[in-house]
């Protein structure tokens, strides 16, 4: 057959910014661990994080780990050690491929950064359970292992309106942390700065969902495979002003794709819409592959899940409880379908990928008719891909590469 | 359309077990082929293409259009274009079924439904789960457990009377029941009829299979008896290509003389 074009994945500059953001905190992190001070807390990756900042420690997210473990294939290789352990090979990957990573003595940060050998110890873990039970046996694993305190949040599910009660349990919550959280970091909470904190995140979260709502545009400037590699700073900076800096850089580098119509998906001829987890294992080759059905997908409520458009420095706790309820992974379908129609018409969707992770059901929303409801009452048409974040025994390239090309040939016919 | 020296297009199915290929001009199909794909995808595709221009003494300089399809479509270094044998199956159905329909086609590898609108239009697809389960492989494999050559299923699934299920999902699961009822002493044509119905089971819980329902694939082709039971399953008529087995092929020969 006659060679396909070879299409190659347009690069943002703004990228050598967070690579060196993300140095700088890995080695923070290190240091850290290494010389006992400042305290490490982890922390889940829509967790109390503000709180954690403010009280001076610095935090490391698990998911993001993860989530490297993931896209540098070493979880495929880690899971079975943590199988082996009793981590079902159903349970969630980032936590059985983090968990088998660390006894087979091994981190995607040793190969990225000169002198770190492990992931940061930590001195408190603390979660929040509004992405899945499984981070609460995660960190409950670790502070087995290096009997150090495990506290967190659980989180209410099946929310419909986040009402008072929501917030004022979630809020409560949060500030029975602190007591156990200053008996580790040694200091008192200071009410303005954790103020200053959530004000810094706020403003994070805008930031960035100002870049994602750059996609809205035709041809969009960027795609939901770059969005799941400049999240990070969303997730792991959040709270300082070294993200903030870096989401204006990155936007004004998407507003100006925008002003000369450079688009990441060369004549872009159809949009889609990602939902669910990414999978880690196979982004580079899921990207060329809508490049070269000239097919981007514009928005994903994978990325969107760190807007917080409530948080409110006038009222941290309640700020807080509020935008970790609101997240999509904790609401109800009808709320889940109404934010779809939302984000269809917004980004101007001509068609939906719902990926069924194998390991991840909280993040798996095609499992009760979704997207047979979605297609009746608004006409969008769908697949599901079977596969899963981090484990790649679960997907199958073939069957999705053949399933994503004949999406693409349904939608471009006229 | 008319018909003239170099107005012909070969479609061709890499599919997982099988390779098919039809020869043809605007005025109908010459000639068809098929090979077991086996481990060389390209060499299937070379014989079956030198099979048809052989019985159709039709060169291939005169063929303009080769479209490849199936799982090995990216395989066929002579083909002009590849495209899915979803887009494929409901080009060929709906030459032969002019009307709004849902097909299903049980391949070698994987099961697809497509729904496919009055206008020939496709509405939506759907594909098995990675798992094998209900698939030709799976056949395959029942075959094998029974020690039982594949091409006897059918007739022995016909002489069974009895109204045996397997349980399981999976094909693992379900090979240990067969072990079961082997260790039981149920009669082989029970079993057999037993691996169909799971068959069916796996069919139906893909889909509604609303409106007209139609059923493709070299499943289909060799085992006609799962149509039977799709028919008793869902309470209406299923619709057979007369090919069904050279659909994608078809589709795929259809697409390339339209291009």
């Amino acid at each position: 057959m006659a060679d396909a074009k070879v299409v190659k994945i347009r690069k943002i500059a703004a990228a050598k910014t967070m690579r060196k953001l993300m140095a700088d905190h890995f080695y923070e992190l290190d240091q850290a661990a290494k010389e006992g001070q400042p305290k490490v807390a982890w922390c889940t990756s829509v967790g109390p994080a503000e709180l954690l900042r403010a009280m001076g420690f610095v935090v490391y997210f698990p998911e993001n780990h993860g989530a490297m473990l993931g896209a540098s294939r070493i979880a495929t290789e880690a899971i079975p050690a943590a199988n082996a352990i009793g981590y079902s090979p159903d349970a969630c990957s980032y936590m059985t491929s983090d968990i088998g990573a660390f006894l087979q003595n091994r981190t995607p940060l040793s190969d990225a950064y000169d002198g770190i050998t492990a992931i940061p110890r930590p001195d408190v873990l603390v979660y929040n359970t509004n992405q899945c039970r499984d981070v609460q046996d995660w960190f409950s694993w670790y502070g087995d292992h290096w009997k150090k305190p495990v506290i967190g949040i659980s989180c209410y599910r099946g929310v419909g309106d986040v009402t008072e009660v929501h917030v004022n349990g979630i809020a409560g919550q949060i500030e029975a942390l602190v007591d156990p959280l200053e008996a580790v970091s040694g200091t008192k909470l200071d009410i303005d700065r954790l103020r200053e904190t959530v004000r810094l995140s706020r403003q994070c979260s805008d930031l960035w969902k100002e870049v994602l709502e750059t996609a809205a545009t035709r041809p969009a400037p960027l795609t939901f495979f770059d969005s799941t590699i400049h999240m990070a700073p969303a997730v792991v900076l959040r709270g300082t002003q070294l993200a903030i800096d870096y989401y204006n850089e990155l936007l004004a580098e998407l507003k100006t794709r925008i002003a000369d119509r450079v688009a990441a998906v060369e004549s872009e001829r159809t949009r889609l819409y990602w939902e669910g987890m990414p999978v880690w294992g196979r982004l580079r080759d899921l990207a060329t592959q809508f490049l070269e059905l000239q097919t981007c997908v514009v928005a994903s409520t994978y990325a969107n899940s760190w807007i917080f458009t409530d948080l409110d420095p006038a009222d941290p706790f309640r700020s807080m409880a509020r935008a970790y309820t609101k997240l999509f992974i904790v609401r109800t379908d009808p709320v889940k379908e109404r934010y779809l129609s939302d984000m269809i018409d917004f980004f101007g969707v001509d068609g939906i990928v719902f990926h069924d992770a194998k390991t991840c059901p909280n993040n798996t929303n095609c499992h009760h008719g979704m997207p047979q409801r979605i297609a009746d009452r608004l006409d969008v048409p769908w697949i599901t891909i079977s596969g899963d974040l981090n484990d790649l025994r679960c997907y199958s390239d073939e069957q999705a590469r053949t399933q994503i090309e004949a999406f693409a040939e349904q939608l471009a016919t006229p | 359309m008319s018909s003239d020296a170099s107005n012909h297009s070969l479609g061709l199915d890499v599919g997982a077990a099988a390779t098919k290929a039809v020869l043809l001009n605007p005025d109908g199909v010459l000639a068809r082929a098929v090979r077991k794909s086996g481990a060389h995808f390209a060499s299937a595709a070379s014989a079956c293409l030198e099979e048809t221009t052989a019985a159709s003494g039709i060169r291939l300089e005169n063929i303009q259009s080769i479209v490849a399809t199936g799982y090995g479509r990216r395989n066929v270094d002579f083909a002009t274009t590849a495209i899915t044998e979803i887009t494929c199956h409901a080009r060929g159905c709906y030459e032969t079924f002019p009307h709004a329909i849902t097909i299903v086609d049980i391949g070698g590898q994987d099961n697809k439904v497509i729904s496919v609108t009055d206008t020939g239009d496709r509405r939506n697809f759907k594909m098995n789960r990675k798992c094998a389960a209900g698939t030709g492989a799976f056949i395959e494999e029942i075959a094998g457990r029974l020690d039982t050559p594949i091409e006897q299923l059918d007739n022995l699934a016909r002489s069974a009377t009895g109204n045996l299920e397997l349980g399981s999902f999976c094909t693992v699961f379900a090979k240990t029941e067969l072990l079961s009822l082997i260790a039981h002493g149920t009669p082989l044509p029970e079993i057999v009829k037993a691996a169909f119905r799971s068959v069916v089971k796996r069919i139906i819980e893909m889909d509604p299979l609303a409106g007209r329902m139609v059923m493709t694939g070299g499943v289909i082709a060799h085992n006609t008896s799962i149509v039977d039971l799709v028919t008793e399953a869902i309470g209406r008529e299923v619709l057979v290509p007369k090919h069904p087995q050279f659909t994608g092929a078809y589709g795929a020969a259809l697409l390339g003389l339209e291009s």
